[in-house]
């Protein structure tokens, strides 16, 4: 091996730092925080869908022993501010916003009613169950597609709380000149992502610092230390929000909840440290849902099969109350269902509407999961109709690389989207051979008949890398060893291990050199967080960025201090080079001479990488699934997936995104679902309803990264994937086609 | 998620836990390896007063054999019996079934008694019971009393045994010589409590005609229950797909299924064909035509 091979650490499958602590239970989560004086939190919560708050009687609950406070909307009162939205923001929407607790209305079963602090969380069970409440029920509106019973608010008698249109070309002229039309109605069920961690929180107050101390946010730490701090109307200086290990985020994780204005309300007021950790109850009915989408679709096509329109309306199910993602999904659902396929015209009204189940967020894809299944199915059923191969019909409409970048005519999270860079034919050949599609495609049922076979295809592409901006401190200590810190915070992706891979190859260091901080508000002042698969193309070209005008200046320094050119100097090893032999160690480089007016070498360099448009990768995946048509099951058997992410920083690491992703995405397709009552029940409230994949279900799983297209918007040419679900809905929706392909019988669900 | 207060008392006899029971009566809760009452009492579905922990009590535990067949006692483990080596050979219906018990995790610590006594309609335990005519042995102040399969099981999650009871037994009788066997099950995924089940033990005549057929149901119903009319249709009759056929309509049409989240009672009724079928010819393949005890 060349020494220049092995010095490089970007793409190699470097052990995650991560790993070392995890496995040995050493990893800090947030349930291991502990304080002197700690008391622990419960969440009353509605056991009504909709109704008028009467009498909320906690006085019993209050006389317990052992019972510390029971805050209620009547302590808490004007600080009861509605929880802002992060994302788009729109004062339109303001109307629907939550506050910690509710005052006069409960909106969704798990609607926090009050905040029980006592001295352990039993004993905060306890009191909760002497609290009286009287609710006066109002109808429960639990279909969004069906005229509503009631209105949630005053403000939106129809439940519509927004309404977003987005159009290119000549919709109309495209119908009308069509030779044929295919319709469908597509329905996504209701999801959430369930990390194995659920959510928590500790806040201490220090009356020594007058600041108070919060373990267990996550995702985007700053912007939830403003809605704080604005909440308490305390300066965000005197708020430090620090981050612990993760058991997972897909999403929904980290979000400003109810809770997180509760708990630190309460520690204040109480002047002790107070825990909150939900349990898995709570977590299915208070942590965001997502996906509950209903499609209604025209697609015009020519006797060749050019896509020529393509008419859409778009019904998201918001649940009671916008959350903190206000209406971004219906929005990336409408920008993003053209996908990779040229289409002349198009034109979509995505609608998000209120009912009285828990309220939504984003969740692993969101918006893509439903609108690339429902495309894809529409491509389907129109290759049926035009009697074209479902394959050939979508290599005739796949944009190609002589189309790049394309603009696509839509626009998501307030930017318009261009394609940056793809070869989408190449993913779709790549994956019918990677699956054998032509030889399996052809097999015959099982001998008796009972069990058949049958194949689906998903094109997709993926928006990732969101701005507007991340930035990293990158720090070369005394000792040689390199430290950064960065406001992107870890949900357990492997961050700390990417950007050190970054870090460690720009400076010419081991990956172990480095020691990744972040999601701390004290470490670094500013930053956007963990989401929208971003963290590795934003922060990870700020810590590029950082570390490289850190060896520009250390290169320098050392040309001026031995009196040689920079050029014939280099960073490699962990120590500096002279014409590529050893010169000095970095601990030496960094010590000085001394001798010289050369002053001291610089030591840290901050960076903040800034992006105004998204970059897109994308693929396709293959899934074979097996129907037993006498009892209906469904076996997934094998799922194939050809997708480019860009450059990869660390192949283990996104093998272990695309696993994941597709294991959720079977989970999807054929287990999980949120079901209400009419009344508005959650009746999917334990993991006996609510079913997850286990490696039982979740079939082999076979890949191909291609790296033949790297981003052009960023210095490193990554593509987001560091929490990118391409492949989950990509994988789950296949799943279904082949239940109709394989037995006329098995119907799909569909909305009426 | 946490437990209402309890009071815990572990018994080291059986006659210490009757004195536990007697005293509480239903405010007691007897706990062996509680893989069902765990979760009920952190959601608080159960506050019981006293917890009566029976895992010290020597006589209940672990498996004898003998000429007349297998006692299992009530605080047997699944997993031992999923690892006695001699239990496909001796039991070989009992074998077939324990890796559906949910997942080896909770059969580590699960019993034979706690899931009989728990009575949950899904459990396989009360297919195995039934199709393997076992007795249930109750005792209480007043003495040991034998529970058959069809008095043991009363209603969803209730038994025979009252409140100042315990089950400490279960009694399998040996395996008749040449029996077929067969226990099949459909959940939505492996481990879950099945939306339907069946256990079979069949023997076949020289002449491949039906004998001594024992169908148990579990999930079909609010108790597991045998399917009577099934048997009545195969006893007698010549083995092959066709009888099968006719025997699974028969189990259709006697039970009541109910409706939930995972399954309709028409999905149930269909189930209910599918697996009754396949059961009686898989334990038919394993039958030895003719051979008699």
């Amino acid at each position: 091996m060349t020494e220049r091979d092995d010095t490089r650490v970007i793409g190699r499958a470097v052990p995650r730092l991560e790993d070392p602590d995890l496995l040995r239970g050493a990893a800090r989560f947030v349930d291991d925080v502990d304080c002197p004086g700690l008391l622990h939190a419960a969440v009353l919560r509605s056991a009504y869908a909709h109704g008028r708050l009467g009498s909320l009687d906690v006085s019993a609950a209050r006389a317990m022993p052992g019972v510390a406070a029971v805050l209620t909307h009547e302590e808490i009162g004007g600080r009861l501010r509605p929880i802002p939205i992060r994302l788009c923001p729109d004062p339109a929407l303001n109307d629907y916003l939550q506050r910690p607790l509710a005052a006069d209305r409960v909106r969704y079963v798990g609607e926090p009613l009050a905040l029980v602090v006592a001295e352990s969380r039993a004993r905060a069970e306890d009191a909760m169950g002497e609290i009286d409440y009287d609710i006066d029920p109002l109808p429960a509106c639990t279909d969004a597609m069906a005229p509503p019973p009631a209105a949630l608010f005053e403000q939106a008698p129809d439940n519509l709380a927004a309404l977003d249109e987005q159009s290119f070309g000549d919709v109309a002229g495209a119908f009308a000149e069509a030779d044929h039309v295919v319709r469908s109605r597509f329905e996504s069920g209701r999801h959430s992502g369930i990390p194995m961690e659920t959510r928590g929180l500790v806040a201490d107050y220090d009356d020594d610092q007058q600041r108070l101390h919060i373990w267990g946010s996550t995702k985007v730490t700053h912007f939830n230390r403003g809605v704080l701090a604005a909440m308490l109307d305390w300066p965000e200086e005197r708020i430090h929000l620090a981050q612990t290990e993760v058991g997972g985020g897909f999403g929904v994780r980290g979000e400003f909840y109810p809770e997180d204005f509760l708990v630190p309300f309460a520690a204040l007021t109480l002047g002790r440290p107070v825990k909150w950790i939900e349990d898995r109850m709570e977590h299915l009915a208070a942590t965001n849902h997502s996906r509950q989408q209903y499609y209604e679709l025209e697609l015009a096509l020519r006797n060749d099969g050019r896509l020529l329109g393509l008419r859409a309306r778009i019904t998201n199910d918001m649940g009671a109350y916008l959350r903190t993602h206000g209406t971004i999904v219906p929005g990336l659902s409408a920008g993003m269902l053209p996908g990779p396929y040229r289409l002349d015209s198009y034109h979509c009204e995505a609608r998000a509407v209120l009912t009285n189940k828990t309220p939504t967020g984003t969740y692993r894809a969101p918006g893509r999961f439903e609108c690339n299944a429902a495309r894809e199915r529409l491509m389907d059923l129109a290759a049926a109709e035009l009697g074209i191969d479902r394959v050939e019909l979508r290599r005739r409409n796949l944009l190609t690389p002589a189309d790049m970048p394309y603009e696509r005519g839509t626009h998501i999270l307030g930017e318009e989207v261009i394609y940056d860079s793809g070869d989408y034919p190449a993913a779709l050949e790549r994956a019918l051979t990677l699956s054998d599609w032509q030889r399996r495609g052809a097999r015959p049922a099982s001998a008796d008949g009972r069990r058949r076979r049958g194949l689906g295809l998903a094109c997709f592409v993926e928006k990732t890398g969101k701005g507007p901006y991340e930035g990293a401190r990158v720090r070369l200590e005394a000792d040689g060893s390199v430290t950064v810190a960065t406001g992107a915070a870890s949900v357990g992706q492997g961050l700390q291990t990417c950007l050190a891979q970054i870090a460690a190859e720009v400076l010419g260091v081991a990956p172990g050199a480095v020691t990744v901080h972040h999601g701390d508000t004290d470490l670094i002042g500013y930053g956007v967080g963990t989401f929208a698969s971003r963290a590795t193309v934003m922060a990870g070209s700020a810590v590029q960025e950082a570390a490289s005008e850190l060896r520009r200046g250390l290169l320098e320094h050392a040309a001026a201090r031995l009196g040689v050119p920079a050029e014939r100097l280099a960073l490699s090893r962990g120590g500096l080079r002279l014409d590529g032999a050893p010169r000095m160690s970095l601990a030496e480089l960094m010590a000085g001479d001394g001798c010289d007016d050369n002053g001291p070498p610089p030591s840290e360099a901050e960076h903040r990488f800034e992006l105004d448009h998204m970059t897109y990768s994308y693929g396709v995946t293959v899934a074979e699934v097996e129907v037993d048509v006498l009892t209906g099951a469904v076996r997934p058997r094998h799922v194939w997936i050809a997708c480019d992410v860009g450059r990869v920083i660390n192949p283990r690491i996104v093998a272990g995104q695309i696993e994941g992703g597709a294991a959720q995405g079977v989970g999807g397709a054929l287990l999980e679902a949120f079901q209400y009552d009419e009344e508005g029940q959650l009746l999917t409230g334990s993991f006996q309803e609510y079913l997850l994949p286990t490696s039982c279900d979740v079939p082999p799983i076979a890949f191909e990264l291609m790296e033949d297209t790297p981003s052009t918007l960023n210095p490193l040419g990554v593509k987001g994937w560091a929490r990118s679900a391409s492949p989950a809905w990509a994988a789950r929706w296949p799943m279904r086609w082949p239940r109709r392909s394989a037995t006329r019988s098995s119907r799909l669900r569909r909305c009426r | 998620m946490k437990p209402a207060a309890f009071d815990f008392t572990a018994a080291r006899s059986v006659d210490e836990a009757l004195a536990v029971l007697s005293q509480y009566g239903d405010e007691a809760k007897v706990i062996a390896g509680g893989q069902t009452l765990g979760p009920m009492l952190n959601m608080r579905l159960l506050m019981p007063q006293v917890l009566l922990d029976i895992n010290g009590i020597e006589s209940l535990a672990g498996a004898s054999r003998s000429d007349a067949g297998l006692r299992l006692g009530a605080a047997t483990r699944q997993a031992d019996l999923e690892d006695d080596p001699d239990l496909a050979a001796s039991q070989p219906l009992v074998a077939a079934a324990i890796p559906y018990i949910a997942h080896r995790a909770i059969r580590n610590r699960g019993t034979v008694g706690g899931s009989l006594a728990h009575a949950d309609p899904a459990a396989e335990w009360g297919a195995l019971v039934h199709a393997l005519d076992a007795e249930l042995v109750i005792t209480g102040a007043d003495g040991t009393r034998s529970v058959a399969p069809e008095d043991f099981f009363v209603g969803i999650l209730t038994t025979a045994v009252e409140p100042e009871e315990l089950l400490v037994e279960v009694r399998l009788p040996a395996w008749p010589q040449g029996a077929g066997w067969s226990f099949v099950e459909f959940s939505r995924r492996h481990g879950d409590f099945a939306l339907g089940g069946v256990a079979c033990r069949l023997r076949l005549d020289a002449e491949r005609r039906c004998m001594d057929v024992r169908l148990g149901l579990i999930g079909l119903g609010d108790t597991p229950q045998r399917a009577r009319d099934a048997e009545d249709v195969l006893v007698g009759e010549s083995a092959g797909p066709e009888l099968w056929r006719a025997a699974a309509e028969a189990a259709a049409r006697g039970i009541e299924p109910m409706t939930d989240l995972h399954a309709s009672a028409d999905y149930r009724r269909q189930l209910t064909r599918v697996l009754v079928a396949d059961a009686l010819a898989q334990a038919a393949e394993r039958a030895s035509p003719g051979v008699e005890d």
